[in-house]
């Protein structure tokens, strides 16, 4: 099994605000991060897709490929955008790390046709990062190997 | 979903590679430059993951803010700049290596209780760096 990975960075803004809790609790529990106006972020990707080299081209999977699923399911709907309002696939989810990564997982992981999507690990700065396995059991990811 | 929350600290402090259960000359042998008498420092950078359920309120595995005052006051305030071999206990048996140092913070940040510890990962310098995961359910680890 080969381990492949491929980084992207995309600039975005968010807010942390649960409209259930009073407006003390926000500042509470989300501190700086419930400044109504929103602040930014330079998110940098990282996207491990596992599988076995295709024997003909010494691929797991065509890294043009990969960077154009990237490109379409991530850097169109996410970069520059206001995440909160502009990423429908978030909606109703406070934009956490864990958050975001989950629905990067959720987008990718039906493009990956050769080999399997791995982990997607999302820096939010260099000093706070989250990484996803899917729905697999334990960090080793999913069962079974390469479809 | 499976999520590990990763968060990344800071350290520097100071250590000598020296055992009792070698002789002088082995223990130079082994540690090279690192069983200078005087010791020597390190930037150590600490990475640590914590896995659990994001509670849906908040979208967090775990408050960040409880995660950082914890890794502190276990930590960094007792490392941070300190000469490890005379000021953590544990290393007054232990030889500071990253390996023991890895294993030393992973135990005592088991302790925290809002989510369940993963990874530690500890770099000496930007050129080497050890991880610890805890030892298999039923294994113990030798100390």
């Amino acid at each position: 099994m080969v381990y492949l990975t491929r980084k992207i960075e995309f600039s975005a803004s968010h807010l942390y605000h649960n409209p259930a809790f009073s407006a003390e609790e926000n500042r509470r529990v989300f501190g700086k991060c419930n400044n109504p106006h929103g602040h930014g972020h330079n998110y940098v990707l990282e996207v491990t897709v596992a599988g076995e080299p295709d024997p003909a081209t010494g691929m797991v999977l065509d890294l043009k490929e990969l960077k154009e699923i990237l490109q379409r399911e991530v850097t169109d709907r996410m970069d520059h955008r206001f995440l909160n309002y502009e990423v429908p696939e978030l909606a109703g989810q406070i934009p956490t790390c864990e958050n975001i990564a989950a629905v990067i997982w959720r987008l990718l992981e039906p493009k990956i046709t050769r080999g399997h999507l791995n982990r997607v690990r999302l820096y939010e700065t260099p000093d706070l990062f989250v990484d996803c396995y899917g729905e697999g059991n334990g960090a080793s990811g999913r069962a079974g190997g390469a479809r | 979903m499976k999520l590990h929350l990763w968060r990344r600290y800071r350290f520097a402090a100071s250590h000598r590679l020296h055992s009792e259960q070698l002789g002088e000359e082995e223990n130079r042998r082994v540690y090279g430059k690192c069983n200078n008498p005087y010791g020597h420092g390190h930037n150590y950078v600490v990475e640590v993951a914590v896995s659990g359920p994001v509670d849906p309120s908040t979208g967090m595995i775990a408050n960040l803010s409880d995660l950082d005052t914890f890794v502190e006051s276990e930590v960094i305030e007792p490392f941070d700049h300190k000469y490890l071999n005379e000021e953590i206990a544990e290393f007054r048996e232990n030889v500071p290596t990253t390996e023991n140092i890895c294993i030393e913070i992973f135990n005592r940040l088991r302790r925290f209780p809002r989510a369940r510890l993963e990874r530690v990962r500890v770099e000496e310098t930007g050129l080497n760096s050890f991880e610890y995961a805890g030892e298999p359910a039923g294994a113990t680890h030798e100390r």
